[in-house]
């Protein structure tokens, strides 16, 4: 009898257990969590259809009622893969990384800055942009990559960082002066299949995760997932990135320096 | 009697299930189409703008995203918009003075109510917009009316001068940055479609001079990159008199949680106007305005919301010169009316907005007038008192690529407190519309 009542309790705690379990990740899916800001989904749906749909679609898959007029494409939230992450290469990005490309935008593409919005409504579109991956309710969250302490900038290191974009083989894609006019330049596509332009590193124009120096390490060592850029995280030491690093600051320095004149 | 009760019900049910549907908004005259974003993105209901069209628009019609410039435009895109209203409306004005005997002029008059209906269409606004270049943007809207045609704006602007937003250049015909912009309003009858504090002066002022309609200068105007603080300040010229007024306007947002974005603001309005004008042959010289006095608007406003609901509230204090008010020549001191003054008047407007969705707002909104000062002690004390309050809503059954299309229904109603022809009793006008207001 003992025994009999022990196993209802036990499968009744497992059962118990288990609806927590399944309501905190059901929960889990249908919030975002970006500082003390805590996004609701449900919120989040009526401020995609009025500001996202037409881009993203109704699916969240890319395929917006303006999506073949746009270049690069839409992102395919069903995929849940995103270029501008705090994560490593193959991980979904952080609560806070959606948060901040929603509020940065992406340069030069049809993605505008959305910092008009309300924090709460961004963190609310967070929210509801889980919710087109299983993704987001299978994987638990990951670390962020570390960044290291920057190191003054130095012409040895810009010398060392020039270095590093040949042996790398950075011109390849981006050229032998960063132009983005590199001999594979024209042969690029994206994950989805579609033609995707290097980045000219001398444009002076914004970089589209972000334009810190510590913003130019993250991109290095997470790499730009959906796209044919790389990690470097197991090929360069933190040290060679941030010479890497410098001397794409030199790179974009000379042009700003340009267009002010 | 119940079958019909129930007819009734199942049709408002049909009615509410058509209107409040949730769809997708999406829609566009020439900025959307430029950049593929939907109607919404701009505007809480079109054509009144939300923070992010605010933003847009203070940036220059800029999105920052690299793609602003031309240049980056499929060479067959034209910036351009038609906007017109065919519409059904009525209009009646209680007291207006006719003869007792129509068609005979000697018969005496009597005050009567007078009623007028039809279908009508609107002017039709063409607005061409964009930028010529990064940083640099510019609008041209011409204005059709039945056999004739105007310049409504037509300006050029100069963004983020010295790198920075919080210098910008614009000059031409413009609407001011107005704290709620008459351009903008959701209300289209000729009794409840314009804010008359914008418009006011007291009867029988000279003062042509106000908030309302778009004006001749230049404007230096900066914001923040959320748009949370934003001012603009104006030196406009009254063309042909060669007056020059001053405008600014100041605004500050905030955020309160659960509720949202609440702005409030001040501005001032203040410049002269002439009494009066070189004559040639008796007739007033363009240009030859003397005997210039001042007047001022100065006011302070709120755009307050509430989740689905946000509330406009403005408030303004005006007050014209004597000799303004008194329509009396500034050479001509002596023709003042025994303890004249320069009018003075406070008046205001709240204006209510409940957005279901994109596709559907309702509205209602009222305003008044009230006098302080007359210009002389032989007015009425609540000569040029107003009230005014509208009721409507907009639905949007068409947002796609290309267009935007509202059905609207507005009532509208006036009190004119003295304004009767003939008895100087409160007059009253009020204006039924219905009618679609399409956007290409």
């Amino acid at each position: 009898m003992r025994m009999m009542a022990d196993m209802i309790a036990h499968k009744m705690s497992v059962t118990v257990a288990f609806i927590i379990l399944a309501s905190g990740l059901s929960s889990h899916a249908q919030e975002s969590h970006v500082g003390s800001l805590v996004g609701n989904a449900k919120h989040g749906k009526a401020l995609y259809q009025r500001y996202c749909i037409f881009c993203h679609g109704p699916e969240g898959d890319g395929n917006g009622e303006s999506a073949p007029y746009l270049d690069p494409k839409p992102r395919d939230f069903t995929k849940a893969t995103f270029k501008c992450r705090s994560t490593p290469s193959g991980d979904l990005p952080l609560d806070s990384d959606l948060y901040d490309t929603i509020t940065r935008g992406v340069h030069a593409s049809g993605m505008p800055s959305w910092r008009p919005l309300l924090r709460q409504e961004r963190a609310d579109l967070v929210a509801y942009i889980k919710t087109f991956s299983p993704r987001f309710q299978e994987e638990p969250p990951v670390a962020p990559v570390q960044i290291p302490p920057e190191p003054p900038t130095s012409a040895e290191s810009v010398k060392r960082g020039s270095q590093l974009f040949q042996s790398m083989n950075c011109g390849l894609c981006h050229g032998k002066e960063g132009r983005g006019n590199g001999p594979s330049a024209a042969t690029l596509t994206d994950t989805r299949g579609y033609p995707i332009r290097p980045f000219d590193l001398t444009s002076g124009t914004r970089l589209k995760c972000g334009d810190s120096d510590s913003g130019i390490f993250r991109d290095l060592t997470t790499g730009l997932d959906g796209t044919p850029m790389p990690s470097f995280a197991s090929a360069l030491k933190p040290d060679q990135i941030w010479d890497l690093v410098h001397y794409i600051a030199t790179l974009r320095a000379a042009a700003k320096l340009a267009d002010r004149r | 009697m119940e079958t019909g009760r129930i007819r009734g019900a199942g049709a408002l049910l049909l009615l509410a299930v058509v209107f409040v549907s949730v769809q997708p908004a999406r829609a566009i005259p020439a900025f959307a189409r430029k950049y593929g974003l939907p109607c919404s993105a701009c505007h809480s209901s079109w054509p009144m703008l939300n923070n992010f069209g605010q933003t847009f628009k203070d940036n220059g019609y800029q999105l920052g995203n690299g793609k602003d410039a031309p240049i980056y435009q499929q060479p067959e895109y034209w910036p351009i918009t038609f906007r017109v209203t065919p519409q059904w409306h009525r209009e009646t004005n209680d007291r207006v003075a006719v003869d007792k005997i129509a068609g005979n002029a000697s018969s005496g008059q009597v005050e009567a109510s007078v009623a007028s209906s039809g279908f009508d269409t609107s002017s039709i606004d063409i607005l061409t917009g964009g930028t010529l270049s990064n940083n640099i943007s510019f609008l041209v809207q011409p204005f059709i009316n039945s056999g004739s045609s105007s310049i409504s704006q037509t300006w050029v602007r100069f963004d983020n001068l010295a790198r920075t937003r919080w210098l910008n250049l614009k000059v031409g015909k413009f609407e001011l940055d107005e704290p709620i912009s008459q351009e903008r309003s959701l209300l289209l009858s000729n009794v409840g479609g314009s804010y008359y504090n914008y418009f006011f002066t007291p009867p029988g002022d000279t003062n042509f001079a106000g908030l309302g309609g778009n004006q001749l200068g230049a404007e230096l105007s900066g914001h923040s990159e959320n748009d949370y603080t934003r001012y603009s300040v104006a030196l406009l010229s009254t063309f042909p008199n060669q007056t020059y007024n001053y405008y600014a306007n100041f605004t500050q947002s905030f955020e309160l949680p659960k509720l949202g974005l609440q702005r409030f603001g001040a501005y001032a309005y203040l410049g002269e106007s002439p009494t009066y004008f070189q004559t040639s042959g008796g007739a007033p010289i363009a240009g030859g305005g003397l005997g210039n006095r001042s007047f001022y608007r100065v006011g302070a406003y709120g755009m307050w919301y509430v989740g689905k609901f946000d509330f406009d509230t403005f408030y303004l204090h005006g007050q014209d010169n004597v000799f303004l008010g008194n329509a009396v020549p500034a050479n001509q001191p002596s023709a003042l009316p025994p303890g004249a003054a320069g009018p003075a008047w406070n008046g205001g407007f709240i204006e209510a907005h409940y957005t279901y969705n994109p596709r559907f707002v309702l509205i209602g909104k009222y305003e008044l007038i009230r006098m302080s000062r007359q210009a002389n002690p032989g007015i009425r004390s609540d000569l040029g008192n107003l009230d005014n309050w509208a009721v409507g809503y907009r639905w949007y059954p068409i947002m796609n690529p290309r267009a935007g299309l509202a059905w609207v229904q507005e009532y509208s109603r006036s009190l004119n407190a003295g304004a009767a022809p003939l008895s100087g009793r409160d007059d009253a006008t009020s204006s039924l519309l219905m009618g679609f207001d399409f956007d290409f």
